[in-house]
């Protein structure tokens, strides 16, 4: 999968814990620092006490800041950073096609 | 076993976490929080005049205690009301923590009556929040609050509680018992030897401290270590009051409203020191040029502000008290002689003003005239504009927690709630808030709530006609296009003050203002003084927005 243009791709995973709002803290931690998610997939683990929440965004020099700022939500679990290659969002690539 | 409501329950965790006073106006969504809270002889409730009010005066108690402060507010435009006191407190990392009535929870999503979606509003202007969807969930929802307000980088928490949650009953066991925060400091060995030699190595360092110096309570042994190694210390408007005036060393407020030679100061030096900070842009003018030939020590509590801005060369992540504790044995005695001398001709050399030109009159005399009324265990709060860099300028702060303002979202409306909370926090003292005409105007209801609960707060209002900052930005960068920023219509402040119940002196009518000064502040309970002053009298140095510290306009004054 790639994007608009050659800045290379980042996957990260994030386990936050499951309810109504955590959607709007993880997107509005982005958008209100005008860093933008190319990519989101989300579902709750096991019993649906917590979910996994992917996000595929660019590589810049502020995603570390970003990472930063997502570990200090209080929903926020854990943060894992992965190469572009993640089979997540690979394995949707055939849903996206026009 | 006990059997209690959601708002019961909410209630009586309030008073275990040692809520004292809530301040708060009630509305449907939140009555069975308030017919709970009738019923408590713990907390005392202070009914605001406006929902901005009573979180201002929550502040008020939180700022100047440095402990969590609650208050209330109905859903929908109660709610809304209090967002900008909430996005004040999270700009400033104050511990508030906010309490608001939400629609039953089978009507959200409806367009109910008053229904606004709080949670949604407060996302960004919070540290964190919640929508409570069972009683139940407020035994482990309350504590949590409490802990994430106070612990690491404090700030304000909201709770939207449903009216349906708040009559439901909740079994309870045991009440959850108020843990205390725990913050443990993991510095490497490695990290704070490299902090101390870059220190002891420096040739002419400045010590830059900010609000985090007072959440964490560091101000003594910032002092100390700033003593130890002869370090000039600078402070940002949240940090004002860790060095006095008088010290040697205190080199007062940088950046946009500096003093000059703290602005000229940070030019030359070689390592900056930088405690509880976020290098914000008030304070650092074009953060390209600002301190240019400096390695920076950077110490936060929030990991988020090193590097966030400008490069660190060492960043320590820890509560400060603690961090500087391990770095003093570690930092050499030094004098310093020749950096302090030079710093101390710079002083002199740009003064905020000239002892000729000293006038009782002028707004930095009228300050400096309260702060010798008051006596130094008066606490200052201030509204936003130039009343209040003139007293960030110069009024003697000697302690921490003693200045009370609006810092990072600079919200006119905030000086007179936040003193009536400092009031009621602090019985024992006396509250004055300098304050504007435009200022006083935004929250000027809570006159009210100052003489109903008759606290020692003294209102000065520098009446300057004037959006007086506005006005001089417009004179300054817009070519003398003064705009939208003079008041036409004159109201009678003091006539005003006496409506709500409240004594009033007017300097208009006086021509001896030392005396009034003195008779008004000396006048038990809550009083306000209108002094008028000139539109024409302007807040100096000033940075233009965007610019580098070094770009001081006013930055030349000269004394005969």
């Amino acid at each position: 999968m790639s994007a608009h243009n050659n800045q290379p791709i980042a996957v990260l995973e994030l386990l936050v814990r499951n309810h109504p709002g955590v959607m709007s803290h993880v997107c509005g931690l982005f958008s209100r620092r005008a860093y933008n998610v190319e990519g989101i997939v989300c579902l709750p683990v096991a019993t649906g006490e917590t979910s996994k929440i992917y996000l595929q965004v660019r590589e810049e020099e502020r995603l570390d800041q970003i990472m930063k700022q997502i570990q200090k939500l209080s929903d926020v679990e854990g943060v894992v950073r992965y190469t572009g290659d993640h089979p997540v969002f690979t394995g949707l690539a055939t849903y996206f096609t026009c | 076993m006990e059997q209690l409501t959601g708002a019961e329950l909410t209630i009586r965790l309030l008073e275990e976490y040692g809520i004292e006073t809530i301040a708060g106006i009630p509305g449907g969504a939140n009555l069975p929080l308030y017919d709970a809270l009738s019923r408590s002889s713990r907390i005392r409730h202070v009914l605001a005049r406006h929902e901005q009010g009573a979180g201002f005066i929550a502040q008020g108690m939180a700022r100047s205690s440095g402990k969590p402060a609650v208050c209330f507010a109905t859903s929908g435009p109660g709610a809304t009301n209090i967002v900008t006191a909430l996005a004040d407190a999270n700009l400033d990392s104050i511990p508030v923590i906010c309490i608001t009535g939400q629609v039953p929870l089978s009507m959200i999503g409806t367009d109910a009556f008053q229904e606004v979606d709080v949670y949604g509003l407060t996302i960004p202007i919070t540290k964190h929040n919640f929508l409570v969807r069972s009683a139940q969930d407020l035994l482990r929802i309350i504590p949590e609050a409490f802990h994430i307000a106070t612990t690491g980088r404090p700030g304000p928490v909201l709770i939207d509680i449903p009216k349906d949650v708040q009559l439901d009953i909740v079994d309870i066991e045991e009440l959850p018992i108020p843990a205390s925060a725990v913050v443990s400091v993991v510095h490497s060995q490695d990290d704070l030897t490299l902090a101390a030699a870059m220190i002891n190595n420096a040739k002419r360092p400045v010590f830059y401290v900010g609000g985090g110096i007072v959440h964490s309570d560091a101000g003594a042994v910032a002092r100390f270590f700033a003593e130890k190694n002869s370090l000039p210390t600078t402070m940002t408007l949240m940090g004002l009051g860790v060095i006095p005036p008088e010290h040697d060393l205190f080199m007062g407020m940088l950046g946009m409203h500096a003093a000059r030679s703290t602005n000229m100061m940070l030019d030359e030096c070689d390592l900056l020191i930088a405690a509880g900070v976020r290098f914000d842009d008030r304070a650092t003018g074009k953060i390209g040029e600002f301190c240019p030939e400096a390695r920076i020590i950077h110490i936060d509590i929030d990991p988020c502000e090193i590097c966030k801005l400008k490069e660190a060369h060492v960043g320590l992540v820890g509560d400060i008290r603690d961090t500087l504790d391990r770095l003093l044995p570690l930092v050499e005695s030094r004098a310093r002689s020749s950096w302090n001398q030079h710093i101390q001709l710079l002083r002199a050399r740009h003064p905020f003003f000239c002892s000729e030109n000293f006038d009782f009159s002028s707004p930095y005399g009228i300050i400096m005239r309260i702060a010798e009324i008051v006596g130094e265990d008066a606490i200052v709060a201030t509204d936003v504009g130039k009343h209040q860099m003139w007293t960030a300028q110069v009024y003697p702060f000697n302690r921490t927690r003693r200045f009370l303002t609006s810092g990072g979202l600079g919200t006119m409306g905030f000086g007179l709630p936040t003193a009536i909370g400092a009031a009621l926090e602090n019985p024992d003292k006396t509250v004055v808030c300098i304050t504007g005409d435009g200022s006083i105007m935004m929250n000027i209801q809570e006159l009210a709530t100052a003489v109903e609960h008759d606290v020692n707060v003294k209102v000065i209002v520098l009446n300057n006609q004037s959006l007086g900052l506005v006005r001089q930005q417009q004179k300054l960068f817009y070519n003398e296009h003064i705009f939208a920023s003079e008041y036409e219509h004159q109201v009678d402040l003091a006539t005003i003050a006496k409506g709500f119940g409240m004594k009033s002196f007017d300097a208009r009518d006086t021509l001896v203002l030392d005396e009034l000064l003195t008779v008004a502040l000396q006048t038990p309970g809550p009083s306000l003084i209108n002094i008028p002053i000139s539109i024409d009298e302007e807040v100096y140095p000033i940075v233009p927005p965007g610019a580098a510290n070094s770009v001081m306009i006013g930055g030349n004054y000269e004394c005969a």
